[in-house]
């Protein structure tokens, strides 16, 4: 069960999105979690083929809990859980419980499987080792496991428990624990600074202005690719605190914030935000904003961002004074972009602005490394077409 | 020759080289017995009354300095054909084979090509005893710079000298002894084959038995007592037994997942040997049964009938290999 969240302690599995057999590979979603952010699409970090589940649907487990097992490409897999009863674990037998014999183990290691059966059982989740081998000296052939798959009653294709959107109670309380943690051990510091928008507004006219609806660039994507190059250069911002110590992100992905239309608010990963073309940062932005108000986010999307962003958009305030995401050590907020009066060479004049906001971990960096952030990202978005 | 679409391996070896002899001036024969007795096993019979004793060249009881003189002839830009009896008889030009033909392409830098083809004569069966009935060309398919053939149908009798002589490289022409008399029809619309490639000669799903030569012949005979049994197997024709066609081999184990490999030749250290290892090493996940080989027996070949009879893989004992891996215990 990984940590969707710092403030995550449990999750309840509602979905099986594999099954004893199937070969996995880093990145596959596997499960459906329901925690406290809604439904989360867990995401599997090591590759091989699922040898058991180990926990039923309907399960809350910790975090750090084992869900399912994930053998050796060769290793056979387990039976069906369902099929048999739990066994109970190592830890749970009672300590003057004398060993178990021997001739109670049911897998016999001698087992001899043909490379084509063990590769097909492997692909069926069907145990070759409780097979009767009609092959080669006893050996489990494939006959023996298509035998074996076809006479295997037809599984009821399991109720497929209907995902659960966001309970807005639960996310309450997930926001509560996370705000008043960062608010009580996260020393803040907090910067602003008005950043004139003149130049890059109208660069994204000109941008827009050849592209269909659907291709257009929002003003958020030139405030978040600028954030995220930004903290290129001031890597002291990008990255977790913890134990103690500063540990800077492998690279930059910022947790773009998203409010949700029941209340409520998730900041799910944009990888590599600093390295992506506008076009993609902004397709990206669009689907996680979909995904987020549908509860289909991925593990790994709420568990690695490295920062957060947060804009407040047309209708928002002007300013904005954020609670950093812990264990991150910064979060970067833009007010609603709004024309007011600027200098400009001397002169007043009507110019579109935002005030941009930096709550920082003072334990990881200080007031100065902050500025630096600000004034980085100012200077880059009076570059719009080098964004 | 009874129909004229039918012949005989014997016919279609000598069609081959008459049709070589006609098509180059710079082609000729040469080998012990080959013009005025006709050859030993009567392929050339009659070649020399047309073609004269330039090119129709008996030669003395020397395989070393005959074959030797063909390799200079060839790469003097000769195209010459050189016939050894036996290949038990080869041994005696092993060392011009291996050591100068094999390697003299290579060593001249691409100087020198050597479109050397030597024909010989292979295998048991023929009541000759030890020293004339081994099967010894998986020895010389273990040689690179050779390209090794086993004509098993009179198609590839008919048709693989021309594209041996077509090879800058030397080219040995393995023909078993059991198929100079076999008669078969021969397709008129083909004119050439190619020296590349395995061929499947017949379709099944239940296992492959691999063959060549004269193993071929007892694997197809194996196929139809199979049949008897309900088991329908594949028979690969090897045809080409050195460069190996490996991915023919591949696919019909993908299909089959059951292999019986025949090979004439004694079992240790014996191409049927290769070619289970490279079924072993990429075929492996297809297996669903052991590899089977069905080999000559480790025995100097006997000379008394039933005790060759015994020494050899008969069909048989092949389709009792592939029964076994089909039906199991």
């Amino acid at each position: 069960m990984p940590a969707l969240g710092a403030d995550m302690e449990a999750g309840t599995l509602v979905e099986w999105l594999i099954k004893p057999g199937d070969r996995v590979k880093r990145g596959d979603v596997v499960a459906v979690v329901e925690t406290q952010k809604g439904a989360i699409e867990v995401e599997c970090f090591e590759a091989g083929i699922v040898s058991e589940l180990v926990v039923p649907v309907g399960t809350k487990v910790a975090v750090g809990g084992v869900l399912a097992q994930i053998g050796e490409s060769t290793a056979p897999p387990r039976p069906w859980p369902a099929a048999a009863p739990p066994s109970p674990k190592p830890g749970a037998a009672p300590a003057a419980a004398p060993p178990a014999p021997r001739a109670a183990v049911p897998v016999s290691p001698g087992t001899k499987v043909t490379p084509a059966a063990r590769r097909r059982a492997a692909e069926l989740g069907i145990d070759p080792a409780l097979l009767t081998g009609t092959g080669v000296d006893g050996a489990v052939s494939l006959a023996d496991v298509e035998t074996a798959a076809s006479s295997r009653p037809a599984s009821p294709a399991p109720a497929k428990p209907r995902r659960t959107g966001f309970d807005s109670a639960e996310m309450r309380k997930a926001i509560a624990a996370a705000m008043a943690r960062s608010k009580r051990e996260i020393p803040h510091y907090y910067l602003s600074h008005t950043v004139d928008l003149g130049a890059a507004l109208a660069w994204l006219e000109g941008f827009n202005a050849g592209q269909p609806v659907p291709q257009r660039l929002l003003p958020a994507a030139l405030l978040l690719k600028a954030s995220a190059l930004a903290l290129r250069e001031v890597p002291q911002l990008n990255g977790t605190y913890a134990d103690g110590a500063f540990r800077p992100g492998e690279s930059v992905h910022p947790g773009w914030a998203i409010s949700l239309r029941g209340g409520g608010l998730v900041a799910p990963a944009i990888r590599d935000a600093d390295s992506r073309p506008l076009p993609d940062l902004m397709a990206a932005m669009r689907d996680l904003v979909q995904r987020a108000r549908s509860g289909g986010l991925r593990s790994s999307e709420l568990a690695s961002a490295t920062v957060t962003v947060t804009s407040l958009g047309e209708r928002g305030a002007e300013s904005v004074t954020g609670i950093i995401y812990p264990p991150q050590v910064a979060i970067i907020g833009f007010g609603t972009i709004a024309t007011r009066p600027w200098v400009v060479d001397r002169e007043v004049t009507p110019r579109p602005l935002v005030m941009v906001s930096l709550a920082a971990d003072h334990r990881a960096t200080d007031g100065h490394i902050g500025a630096r952030l600000l004034t980085a990202i100012e200077r880059l978005l009076q570059e719009p077409a080098k964004l | 020759m009874s129909d004229a679409a039918a012949m005989t391996y014997r016919e279609a070896c000598k069609q081959a080289i008459r049709d070589a002899l006609l098509a180059d001036p710079k082609c000729f024969l040469m080998g012990e017995d080959v013009g005025r007795y006709g050859g030993c096993y009567a392929v050339t019979k009659g070649l020399l009354e047309e073609f004269g004793e330039e090119r129709i060249r008996d030669t003395p009881l020397s395989e070393s300095a005959y074959v030797g003189a063909g390799i200079g002839a060839a790469m003097a830009g000769m195209r010459p054909i050189v016939e050894i009896m036996t290949v038990n008889f080869s041994l005696l030009a092993l060392d011009q084979i291996v050591n100068n033909a094999a390697t003299i392409p290579h060593m001249s830098g691409g100087q020198f090509a050597v479109p050397l083809v030597i024909r010989m004569a292979t295998g048991a069966g023929r009541r000759v005893a030890a020293q004339h009935s081994h099967s010894l060309e998986g020895w010389y398919a273990h040689i690179p710079g050779l390209r090794i053939l086993a004509p098993a149908v009179i198609e590839d009798a008919r048709w693989m000298l021309a594209a041996a002589l077509a090879d800058p490289n030397p080219v040995l022409i393995f023909e078993h002894v059991m198929l100079y008399n076999m008669e078969d029809a021969l397709d008129p619309a083909v004119a050439e084959v190619d020296i590349a490639h395995a061929k499947c000669r017949r379709d099944g799903r239940d296992v492959t038995l691999i063959g060549y030569g004269n193993g071929l012949l007892k694997a197809l005979a194996a196929a139809d007592l199979l049949e008897a049994d309900g088991i329908a197997a594949e028979v690969i024709d090897l045809r080409v037994l050195r460069p190996l066609d490996t991915a023919t081999i591949l696919a019909s184990v993908a299909k089959t997942r059951r292999v019986v490999i025949v090979d004439e030749g004694w079992k240790s250290g014996s191409l049927a040997a290769e070619i289970g290892m490279r079924i072993a090493e990429d075929g492996f996940f297809d297996l669903d049964a052991p590899l089977r080989r069905v080999c000559g027996r480790e025995v100097p070949m006997p000379y008394a009938p039933h005790l060759e009879d015994a020494a050899l893989p008969q069909p048989a004992d092949i389709a009792a290999a592939a029964r076994g891996l089909v039906r199991g215990r």
